[in-house]
């Protein structure tokens, strides 16, 4: 037996047609992502991160290439690849905890029973620390509250690979940086294999274990590949002057800051 | 650093005085005081400008219709002409002499058939649309010219087919309330957040799942606003319908007073179907502001 990355993005390409004119977003993507894994992908907006979140969440499909997850071509959406979306997209006629619900059910309608099934949502919505809102409507709680419970649904479905579609993107920077530690605990914990995309550089840096970085679009492809060799856990406040943080940041700094130049000039 | 050195050393240094909490007493306040009076007030607030403005309505309506050779009753004459039907609405001392209150019910039943049949046919033919580009494409010419057909142009048509009064009244009353249930629904549908969709998606509902959980409480606010439409023309549909078919109902009911000259029959019957129109209205918004608190609110 050969060994294989779990998720494994082959030589992804994607074109958009409208009528005649056929815009290349993305081009010739291969990337590996190990289980257990956290990858970030950055790049300056409209480089086509999102369609590439989209893809391997099977949402929007591919042109050319496939995405294999332990090895098997997976081309539709599914719960093994739950995706946490940027604006939370949590159904607002359903409490807090009937959005989790919902997803449970689904889920597991075969696997658990009735109170099992409840357990679970509310074990999902402690593991955030959304049990007290449990009974509320989302219109009811502030954005950063949706974002959890958006993440809640998503590791309810106790995904293979949790998608996180600039899930922090809307918050002001304090709520972020909570949510931010929140989601290193959760990974600490459970061990999740992650793929997100941000715009935000020192999220990645103390978040992932590996930054992928994408050139500009059109036809945007893989630039560079940046490991983060930072010891887990991590902690914001003793990060903020080691050097080996620093350095990565500069090394994403200047990639994102050189593409973004190279493009003007030309 | 040194700032806030300094501003602890003048904190320390400025002498609290010594204080002491006095309670005032809460002055007591009776309970008709407190709740009673404000409350009363405002529903004078909200009844006394209708009342006045009905008051000086009926007013004029009198001077105007006391005079020789009026042509329409006057209140007072309508007090005293249809005194039975005002104040019992549910006597039956006859066949065809029945209190208004019944006629009213008979009615009723017909647009709750009626109407029933439009929400269902028109949700599901409204999804069908929403959802389907080829079903729009197909199907939506059709219902635009079909919509601007009168109630009552589809009424000889009924009665040729059904050849019966009843079941072509509650025809005329589907065809009446189906469009815009079918057109609003249709738009609630094609409004869906591409988000929800994608929620479905990731979850893989079936089509069922996804008609239930996602479709319906998104569009409701759509939907009822179709429902609130229809149930408003199909209430004016009814009294036309019921004047051409005949038999017991209050839009037959108008007919048959006019034919025998009571005018002060027909003047309370308008205010009858006034007053359910209304409330039919208000019962429909209700429900919708019941189900759709969720949705709305976002």
């Amino acid at each position: 037996m050969t060994s294989y990355p779990y998720l494994k993005l082959d030589l992804i390409s994607k074109t958009f047609a409208r009528g005649s004119v056929e815009t290349e977003v993305l081009k010739e993507i291969t990337l590996g992502i190990e289980k257990g894994e956290f990858v970030s992908i950055i790049g300056h907006s409209g480089c086509g991160k999102t369609t590439l979140l989209n893809i391997v969440a099977g949402l929007t499909p591919v042109t050319t290439g496939c995405v294999l997850l332990e090895n098997r071509e997976v081309n539709d959406p599914g719960p093994d690849r739950a995706v946490v979306f940027q604006n939370h997209s949590l159904l607002p006629w359903l409490t807090v905890y009937g959005n989790v619900k919902l997803a449970v059910d689904k889920v597991f309608s075969a696997s658990k029973t009735r109170d099992e099934r409840h357990a679970w949502t509310m074990h999902n919505l402690d593991l955030v620390q959304m049990a007290h809102a449990a009974d509320k409507r989302p219109a009811e709680i502030s954005g950063g509250m949706k974002q959890r419970v958006g993440l809640a649904r998503a590791l309810a479905m106790e995904p293979k690979v949790l998608l996180l579609d600039e899930p922090f993107g809307a918050l002001d920077a304090l709520t972020r940086a909570h949510l931010q530690d929140s989601v290193m605990a959760i990974h600490g914990k459970l061990g999740n294999t992650v793929l997100m995309i941000t715009h935000d550089v020192d999220e990645a840096v103390l978040l992932s274990d590996r930054i992928v970085m994408m050139t500009n679009g059109p036809a945007a492809r893989i630039g560079e590949v940046l490991e983060v060799p930072l010891a887990r856990p991590r902690k914001r406040l003793t990060l903020a002057g080691d050097q080996a943080y620093l350095k990565c940041r500069q090394r994403v700094l200047e990639f994102l800051y050189e593409r973004h130049h190279f493009v003007e000039a030309a | 650093m040194n700032m806030q050195a300094i501003k602890t050393q003048t904190a320390t240094a400025t002498q609290v005085p010594a204080s002491e909490v006095l309670r005032l007493p809460m002055p007591k306040q009776s309970f008709v005081r407190a709740r009673l009076v404000p409350a009363a007030g405002a529903v004078a607030a909200n009844l006394i400008p209708p009342i006045v403005v009905i008051g000086l309505l009926l007013i004029v309506w009198q001077v105007l219709c006391s005079k020789p050779g009026a042509t329409l009753p006057s209140p007072s004459k309508i007090w005293m002409e249809a005194y039975d039907l005002i104040v019992d609405p549910f006597f039956v001392t006859g066949p065809q002499d029945i209190g208004l209150g019944w006629r009213v019910l008979t009615s009723l039943q017909r647009v709750a058939i009626g109407y029933g049949f439009a929400g269902v046919v028109g949700i599901l033919l409204g999804t069908l649309v929403g959802q389907s580009v080829w079903a729009m494409r197909g199907l939506d010419p059709i219902f635009q010219v079909l919509r601007t057909i009168s109630p009552l142009a589809w009424l000889p048509i009924s009665l040729a087919a059904f050849r019966d009064s009843q079941p072509s009244a509650i025809f005329v009353i589907f065809i009446t309330a189906v469009w815009p249930i079918i057109i609003n629904t249709a738009v609630g549908i094609r409004n869906i957040p591409p988000d929800y969709r994608n929620v479905a998606a990731v979850l893989r509902l079936n089509h069922f799942e996804f008609f239930v959980k996602i479709m319906i409480p998104s569009a409701a606010p759509y939907i009822f606003t179709g429902l609130r439409i229809g149930i408003g023309l199909s209430w004016l549909a009814i009294v036309a319908a019921e004047m051409l078919t005949g038999g017991v109902g209050i839009g037959f009911f108008i007919w048959d007073a006019w034919n025998s000259s009571r005018l002060s029959d027909i003047v309370i019957a308008l205010v009858y179907i006034g007053a359910v129109g209304f409330v039919l209205d208000r019962i429909v918004a209700a429900i919708a502001t019941i189900v759709t608190r969720g949705t709305a609110a976002n």
